[in-house]
């Protein structure tokens, strides 16, 4: 019988935050992931994680840099496997109003901008909703993916940012939550999955999604 | 709606979790890798990992215990004890930390607060504040002092005060240990969690004194606080931590649900 072949998982570092977490959760569910400093290390993997926190300019200053721009975008027109998170989703989308407005890599038509509005201010004694949106929140599936399966209907996850993607399309949109205004939490499309919350920080429902990645990782690989 | 949080502390000494009374008499209460993994199946919502003994000692803390706590965590983790630098930050943010928890170093130098914010965001510093009822204060007035090098070295700082300063200098939330209600499982200072909660904008974390179902309760609603941070009631397995989930949540609280047993 022929012995099978882990996935091989790729993580983007371009200096965004630290990648170990993601690195471990992917280990912990039976992925093989291993992180790499630049585009020529992702030959042979099957998979394209691109995670990251931090200002959006900066980030996309440093995928250009790197030459990482470039194997995103082949990589998601292609339909390859590839999950994106917190910063990783929104630098897929045309463009950010953080220090700009600042050009993403319009993988997605939409914008990422600012949480703001009634809902955030102060109201009498109440004092609005906070910014950023840091903590566990509820996730909404409003079009079913191959990573949401087995996430429950009032499953929780792990959010920290200020701003949030607002896609053109709303096919794009895979789940919605709800902070003042119900936002695009993840989008996705075919095998493609970015979501605004850590599945790596996010308990047992974060483990759920990395399974699943790993698992449409392999199908993705074993039909090629 | 964000949810509210119960937070498993994992207090270390010397690379084993203990448990003291009101800061003293620490009791042995198990491994920290194999306390993070229990806490972390068992649907705690955050963790945190306190060297309690580096401050005081004047060491560094133990990276290697922390790091490999920190392998065993898939939910949000901290990591605090005797952070003095930028680059202490930097280190125990390596080990695999979301947040890097300041009390004594903040205290002696404040700008420490402001430094890390600007470097690594508020979102990952926490001020921790260690504070006892001042005895010279009314009852019906009271006041909290803040202390230093783990509940020993009184500073002669308001609680209420500091918790404004730090929120000013850029710290993204707040954990409020009670120094007179700490393992004594009768309850968190409520008054206390209220002066620092209704003072600040950013989230205040109970610390101390929890030991039914019913103080996580009241530190959440009449406490006004965003999240409890339990040690004993969690380590010697008086109340699971589903149970005081489901007692909050049944009573209005937005909680995160537990995983159902499988």
């Amino acid at each position: 019988m022929a012995k099978e072949v882990m996935p091989d998982i790729a993580i983007i570092d371009y200096g965004m935050g630290n990648l170990r977490n993601v690195e471990k959760a992917l280990a912990r569910v039976g992925g093989q992931p291993r992180i790499i400093a630049s585009p020529e290390e992702a030959d042979g993997a099957r998979a394209l994680v691109l995670p990251g926190v931090g200002a959006f300019g900066q980030a996309m200053d440093r995928l250009t840099e790197s030459g990482f721009d470039r194997l995103v975008k082949d990589w998601v027109r292609a339909d390859r496997p590839f999950l994106g998170i917190c910063l990783g989703l929104q630098l897929l989308f045309t463009e950010s109003e953080e220090f700009g407005p600042v050009s993403g890599l319009d993988l997605v038509s939409g914008r990422v901008v600012r949480f703001r509005g009634p809902a955030f201010e102060p109201d009498g004694d109440a004092p609005g909703l906070k910014v950023p949106h840091m903590g566990w929140n509820r996730l909404n599936i409003v079009n079913p993916h191959a990573l949401l399966e087995g996430v429950l209907e009032d499953a929780m996850a792990y959010f920290v940012h200020s701003y949030y993607c607002a896609p053109d399309d709303p096919g794009w949109t895979a789940v919605t939550t709800d902070h003042g205004i119900e936002f695009t939490s993840a989008v996705a499309r075919g095998n493609v999955f970015a979501s605004q919350f850590h599945p790596e920080k996010s308990g047992d429902l974060g483990l759920t999604m990395l399974t699943n990645f790993v698992r449409l990782v392999h199908a993705a690989g074993s039909r090629g | 709606m964000l949810a509210k949080r119960i937070i498993c502390c994992l207090d270390v000494d010397r690379g084993r979790v203990v448990k003291c009374i009101k800061f003293l008499d620490p009791r042995d209460a198990g491994d920290p890798v194999e306390l993070a993994a229990r806490y972390n199946v068992e649907g705690v919502d955050e963790l945190t990992f306190y060297d309690i003994t580096a401050s005081h000692e004047g060491r560094q803390i133990m990276l290697d215990v922390a790091g490999r706590t920190a392998e065993e965590v898939f939910i949000p983790f901290t990591i605090g004890g005797g952070i003095r630098t930028i680059d202490d930050f930097r280190a125990v943010l390596k080990t695999g930390a979301d947040k890097v928890s300041v009390n004594t170093a903040a205290l002696k130098r404040p700008e420490l607060i402001g430094e890390a914010a600007e470097r690594f965001g508020s979102q990952c510093v926490v001020l921790s504040m260690d504070a006892k009822r001042s005895a010279d204060a009314p009852p019906e007035s009271p006041r909290w002092e803040c202390y230093i090098n783990g509940g020993r070295v009184p500073t002669g700082v308001d609680a209420v005060d500091w918790a404004r300063r730090g929120e000013e200098l850029g710290a993204g939330e707040i954990v409020l240990n009670s120094i007179d209600a700490d393992g004594t499982m009768a309850g968190y200072d409520i008054e206390l969690c209220r002066a620092v909660a209704d003072a600040v904008g950013i989230p205040v974390i109970a610390s101390g004194g929890a030991g039914t179902p019913d103080h996580v309760y009241a530190a959440l609603t009449d406490g006004r606080c965003e999240a409890a941070l339990i040690a004993s009631i969690a380590h010697f397995s008086a109340h699971p931590i589903a149970e005081i989930k489901d007692f909050c949540a049944q009573r209005g609280v937005s909680m995160r649900p537990t995983a159902p047993p499988s």
